[in-house]
């Protein structure tokens, strides 16, 4: 969708909002009416947002705005504190009996990845934790749903509890007794997928419940979901008393908002999130992760975190200041991709960037390898060459290009990249910016990577 | 179609009121009396239009599996209407600011509803309207405008040629519902007396070849298979083959669920499509996306990518029977043109039907109750 993002609307009420001390009822208005739209845009209940901007502009009134940020910067971290707070910690993982085995219960609408998660979790206790699992196959209703739960046990080796013509509360209660027979660890029941006001079925979850006692009840959120998912989790919650939500196909380009509207309204916190089809694609919940993805500003936070890993301060430190008296040179360059690289894949550290939400895995890759180039020019360069590239004109382009096996036309788009990346120091230096990052931590030239 | 009609109906209706309004105001300032009998002509003729209407809607197919299909979703979204228009008797900003939340919670999108709204809040003030009634009727006739294109063939069926089978393919994410609806859609045509294949290219899902096969055997339908994780194009020949040899007059082909943005399984997509081009030129090509009704602002990227990836013929929208309203659609609409052909109104094999939009606006918007 051609929508703004956050960070570029912000940008540009900022410029009209300079110079103002302390955030009031006027000049926050607008600002919070870009982030309900953000908000709703991520799907995130109506009802939810309207509520949740009236707490944020109760706590913002009358902040004082610190001297180094701005006021929508301020707002921007009061709204995505309260989101992360409301989203909860991300210590809920499953608490498990010491000396019985634990139970957990699967429910959701039809489609939101019921069996396929049964396998995800089986395959992290089982593997990860050294749990003995078993599965109970209580989706007696949809056509070979036992059948898909039998084929992904068996990929993990994992046995299933099922049997034609039982019903499931039958089920459920058979795989109880040969779990505590057997002296499982774990038993996962997967049920059959169900709208919340099917009286029927509902009550069908109630009596397993009552038969088997289990330790966790988790909902199934589709990631996708409306805004109707807030009713549905509510409704979920009021007939079967739930424990926690595990969020799929996050992996997919949606913002999650569903997220916050559950939080909000059930009060439940998310335990896992499926980030993937492989049976290992099973993740903890993070919400501050959560939280940037929702206000659609990229994963800020866990960029920093890695990046503080992985950087040597010092040499950051070092560079910072080459960059801000306005001495930038290819060497810096090639230590910052260098750096970059050490981050691991270039589509992950991209994809958590704010200001970069439009790239898709194509253009990742294209500029991954547009790196690689650069690296490989570079190798092939003198240390005079690096630190002055002004000297460089054609005799020693074609000597480059020999050397490396590119192309002149090769080391000019990277002589390109390098004179955008310097304007940007320097515009960094006037603004004051991402510390070290340079180049790198707000935006790339805007060719970068292109044809 | 009732489309036609009732568009045709809507047009000259709005042509009448529009004169009619002009004359009342002439009329007022010469002759107070009139305006008793021009209300009554006001009042039968909008009498006629109502009749009209329920005429189109008892020809046209069975309305009562539609408005039970829609029950749920309809009851809240008309309940809130209703009592929004009890609770106002003439309109103010907040009753807009009211029917924009309604039309957001319905997934309708930020950015269609603030069209939708100001399109009404301006309408409204033209026309002098303060009944809310008479805004809510507004309302579906602004949605209903946006959604209707003049040139478009209104007949929402699947298409078939002369000679050769219609290739199907049915194209979505994850767990919207494709298995179950390719079903549907295989015993809808059966019915025709069309002699229809099913080809199950989901090779990924565990399980999902046996969910088919389970249908098609119900449905009495024939089903090519292949082996789990075989390449999906594969099958697809296979089928295409069989299809051409034995006469079949539609191919429904089955696809595994994959998020749009995955950009290797969407080239695969790609490549399917272009296996169908390459095998069967002169075939009509059916590709359908299934949207889940309980879907948010994601169905629109949903709609773009894989249009991008194997073009769209339509949507067939799912899971009707739930409290979600599917208001996704519209935006698709809007912003893409793409159009709704059938929508999945429950768990039976007979719970799908062709897309009527007045139904679908009316049936959200009205209670009869």
């Amino acid at each position: 969708m051609a929508f703004e993002n956050l960070t570029e609307k912000f940008q540009r009420i900022f410029k009209k909002l300079t110079g103002q001390g302390t955030l009031s009822e006027r000049n926050m208005q607008e600002m919070l009416d870009e982030i309900k739209v953000a908000l709703l845009e991520a799907d995130v209940n109506y009802k939810v947002v309207k509520d949740f901007l009236n707490d944020v502009k109760q706590k913002a009134i009358g902040q004082e705005v610190l001297t180094k940020v701005n006021p929508s910067q301020m707002i921007t971290k009061i709204v995505y504190d309260e989101i992360v707070e409301l989203l909860g910690s991300n210590k809920t993982e499953i608490n498990y009996n010491k000396n019985k085995p634990t139970i957990i219960m699967l429910v959701g609408l039809q489609g939101s990845g019921k069996t396929t998660t049964a396998a995800k979790l089986a395959y992290l206790m089982k593997n990860k934790l050294n749990k003995k699992v078993m599965f109970a196959a209580c989706d007696i209703y949809r056509p070979a749903a036992v059948e898909q739960l039998k084929v992904l046990a068996k990929q993990i080796n994992v046995p299933v509890i099922h049997e034609e013509g039982l019903s499931a509360v039958d089920i459920a209660k058979k795989a109880k007794e040969v779990v505590y027979n057997e002296h499982y660890d774990v038993l996962i029941i997967d049920t059959a997928g169900r709208l919340q006001i099917d009286e029927a079925l509902m009550n069908e979850l109630n009596q397993i419940k009552k038969e088997v006692n289990p330790d966790e009840t988790l909902l199934l959120v589709d990631a996708m979901a409306g805004q109707n998912a807030s009713e549905v989790a509510s409704t979920f919650n009021e007939k079967v008393a739930l424990t926690g939500v595990i969020m799929s196909k996050l992996d997919g380009d949606t913002k999650g908002g569903a997220a916050l509207s559950v939080a909000k309204l059930t009060g439940l916190y998310i335990k896992f999130v499926g980030t993937g089809e492989k049976i290992s694609d099973l993740d903890i919940f993070y919400p501050d992760r959560m939280a940037s993805r929702i206000l659609g500003m990229g994963d800020v936070v866990s960029f920093v975190e890695k990046v503080k890993d992985t950087i040597d301060e010092r040499e950051a430190k070092k560079q910072a200041m080459r960059a801000l008296k306005g001495q930038f040179t290819l060497d810096d360059m090639l230590k910052q991709l260098k750096q970059i690289q050490k981050l691991g894949s270039l589509g992950g550290v991209l994809s958590m960037l704010p200001g970069m939400p439009k790239i898709n895995d194509e253009q990742k890759q294209r500029v991954e390898n547009e790196m690689k180039n650069f690296e490989i020019i570079m190798d092939s360069m003198t240390l005079e060459e690096r630190a002055y590239p002004e000297i460089l004109k054609n005799s020693r382009k074609v000597r480059i290009a020999k050397g490396c096996g590119k192309t002149a036309a090769d080391i000019n788009r990277m002589l390109k990249y390098y004179d955008q990346a310097k304007m940007m120091m320097k515009q960094f230096k006037n603004k004051g910016g991402f510390g070290g990052f340079g180049g790198f931590g707000g935006k790339f030239p805007p060719n970068f990577g292109g044809r | 179609m009732g489309l036609i009609k009732f568009l045709k109906e809507k047009f000259s209706k709005k042509k009448e009121e529009k004169e009619l309004t002009k004359q009342e105001n002439n009329i007022s300032e010469v002759n107070e009396q009139n305006d008793s009998k021009l209300e009554e002509n006001n009042n039968i003729k909008k009498e006629e239009d109502l009749n009209k209407l329920n005429d189109n809607k008892n020809s046209d197919f069975d309305l009562k599996k539609y408005d039970k299909g829609l029950e749920k979703s309809r009851k809240s979204f008309a309940d809130k209407l209703k009592s929004l228009s009890k609770k106002y008797k003439k309109v103010n900003q907040e009753y807009f600011d009211n029917l924009e939340e309604v039309l957001i919670e319905a997934d309708v999108g930020v950015k269609l509803t603030l069209d939708v709204i100001q399109e009404l809040l301006e309408k409204s003030k033209k026309e002098k309207l303060e009944d809310p009634e008479e805004i809510n009727e507004l309302l579906i006739d602004i949605l209903f405008l946006k959604y209707v294109k003049e040139n478009e063939d209104k007949n929402l069926e699947l298409k078939f040629g002369s000679k050769n089978p219609t290739i199907c393919l049915i194209v979505g994410v994850n767990g919207v519902g494709k298995t179950t609806s390719i079903a549907k859609l295989a015993y809808r045509y059966i019915k025709q007396n069309k002699k229809v294949l099913i080809v199950a290219a989901d090779t990924f899902r565990a399980a999902a070849v046996d969910q088919l096969e389970i249908w098609a055997k119900r449905i009495n339908c024939d089903i090519v298979t292949g082996l789990n994780n075989q390449d999906p194009a594969s099958v697809l020949y296979k089928g295409l083959e069989k299809a051409k040899n034995e006469n079949y007059d539609l191919v429904i082909i089955d696809t595994a669920g994959r998020l749009q943005n995955k950009v290797n399984l969407m080239n695969e997509l790609s490549k399917m499509s272009k296996v169908i081009n390459k095998l069967s030129p002169d075939s009509i090509k059916e590709t359908l996306l299934i949207i889940d009704a309980t879907t948010g602002q994601n169905g629109v990227l949903q709609a773009k990518s894989f249009y991008e990836a194997t073009g769209l013929t339509g949507i067939i929208i799912t899971k009707m029977d739930g409290t979600s309203k599917g208001g996704i659609i519209l935006s698709i609409r809007d912003e893409l043109g793409i159009p709704v052909r059938f929508i999945g109104l429950g768990e039976k094999i007979d719970d799908l039907e062709l897309f009527d939009l007045e139904k679908y606006l009316y049936s959200l918007c009205i209670n009869k109750d």
